[in-house]
């Protein structure tokens, strides 16, 4: 594997490395500081984003939309928000440049990450849907939950 | 006789054969593949545990009140700060088994070897750090009282910090006390040879409550959560009422059944989850010791490659993938 050739830059070429083994520890440092900020956030959480950044639209067929397109800004809180990016783009650098993504054909990155991606997120799409629903229907359907 | 076709006029095309348009090898693609299907495997779980909580959403258990335990630091409420240390030291661990496969690139035998050492050793003091982890939320601290609805009622008081006052749990052992009882463990050596029964609650509902009437600072939080994101603390006269018609049972602790932090859901999904993902680091463990051992007898020297160290790193890298995500909707969301 002498030929092995390692592409170097991350941030789209804002960060070059000069080394593999460099490269690698950038990308500690990186996801060193992303997780220190998790565990920063989590600890002391700011007051300002315990609750979602975005109040509902109302009214209309409209209103209806936008509140599917910015739903996450809606209905999640901006904390949760942060900490989902923030998990995402971890996840994202352990992937590429730990399990050497980076370096993989194209098509074998798609392949992977395209089927799991989607797949993910039509499982999570749906079950959390339903739990939504089902919360609904204890709280305003007579359920009782002490008795 | 020419009548076998042995040449099918497609040499040297796309279809001729032979062509490899991913570059990558077949183990190694198997090990993505694989990863790709265990990935779905989690986040089934994962999504299982968010229909469960969107289900429960106004009851479920802050995780910052139940993971305070830091080892060695008894009493003190350090929330994240175990976990926040679990996650860099698997982390660090996915950082030298990267170096291993560097190494391994460059035919640097020693290295692969101090690398991977390294690695499993991380394997290993996460593996025992989750392991301890399970012991304290199993072993509980406070008690509880579950309701006939299977809710949780806690204990607790108001007590001022810095001009403030803030909510202070109190534990069960501290106010109430267990009253003689003629009630014994019915073992299947005194009673019928086919039923069992588990250990007696230490204490029962009436006994807590003669407790919290004999304490009057004393409340009951429920785990309904409030406006402000906290759960409710209910006043003097509705803690007796709510303990006395709806107590049924002491709980201390979590396992399958109960929870004393809320609902026994979250047990479960904390038990199946980080149990799951704990046997992927100690399955990592062990191939890491097998390919660790490979190494040192030269294996892969002599196979001229140390692809295997690349492809047991893969699943490495894997399970510090999964950890991030459970990290994440576990203690943080």
């Amino acid at each position: 594997m002498a030929d092995h050739a390692h592409k170097l830059e991350i941030f789209r070429g804002l960060i070059k490395f000069k080394s593999n083994t460099q490269k690698i520890w950038g990308v500690l440092l990186l996801l060193t500081i992303v997780t220190a900020v998790e565990v920063a956030l989590g600890i002391y959480k700011p007051e300002v984003l315990m609750s979602p950044s975005m109040t509902p639209f109302e009214r209309g067929l409209g209103a209806t939309l936008l509140n599917i397109i910015f739903s996450a800004f809606i209905y999640t809180k901006s904390l949760n928000l942060i900490f989902i990016v923030l998990t995402i783009i971890k996840a994202y650098y352990i992937t590429w440049d730990f399990m050497h993504m980076r370096d993989e054909t194209k098509a074998l990155r798609r392949l992977v990450v395209w089927t799991a991606v989607f797949l993910i997120c039509y499982l999570v799409f749906i079950l959390l849907q339903e739990g939504g629903y089902i919360e609904s229907v204890y709280t305003n359907g007579y359920v009782k939950r002490d008795f | 006789m020419n009548s076998t076709v042995v040449s099918t006029g497609t040499e040297g095309k796309t279809w001729g054969g032979g062509n490899q348009p991913l570059k990558a090898s077949y183990g190694k693609m198997m090990m993505w593949f694989f990863i790709v299907s265990d990935a779905l495997t989690f986040s089934g779980f994962l999504a299982a545990y968010g229909f469960s909580r969107f289900k429960f959403i106004d009851y479920w258990p802050i995780a910052d009140e139940v993971f305070t335990h830091v080892p060695f630091l008894h009493g003190q409420e350090l929330p994240m700060i175990y976990v926040a240390f679990m996650t860099f030291v698997l982390i660090m661990s996915s950082v030298t088994m990267v170096l291993a496969v560097d190494a391994g690139h460059q035919m640097q035998k020693n290295k692969v070897i101090w690398y991977m050492f390294f690695t499993i050793i991380g394997g290993i003091i996460f593996v025992g750090s989750q392991a301890w982890e399970w012991a304290t939320f199993i072993q509980g601290d406070y008690g509880a009282v579950q309701t006939k609805g299977g809710n949780i009622l806690q204990f607790g008081e108001y007590k001022n910090v810095d001009g403030e006052d803030v909510f202070k749990r109190v534990a069960v052992e501290e106010f109430a006390v267990a009253a003689h009882t003629e009630r014994t463990q019915h073992q299947n050596k005194n009673g019928l040879w086919f039923v069992d029964e588990s250990a007696l609650p230490a204490y029962s509902v009436e006994d807590i409550y003669h407790g919290l009437e004999s304490h009057p600072n004393i409340l009951v939080r429920t785990q309904t959560i409030n406006e402000e994101g906290e759960k409710t603390v209910l006043s003097r006269e509705e803690s007796l009422a709510q303990l006395k018609a709806n107590g049924k049972r002491y709980v201390k602790g979590a396992n399958l059944e109960v929870n004393e932090y809320g609902t026994p859901l979250f047990a479960d999904f904390f038990f199946f989850i980080t149990g799951f993902h704990g046997f992927h680091v100690f399955s990592g463990v062990v191939i890491n010791i097998i390919i660790f051992f490979n190494v040192i007898i030269g294996t892969y020297e002599r196979r001229k490659n140390y692809e295997m160290v690349e492809k047991v790193g893969l699943y490495w890298h894997f399970v510090d993938l999964v950890w991030v995500f459970v990290f994440t909707f576990f203690y943080l969301v």
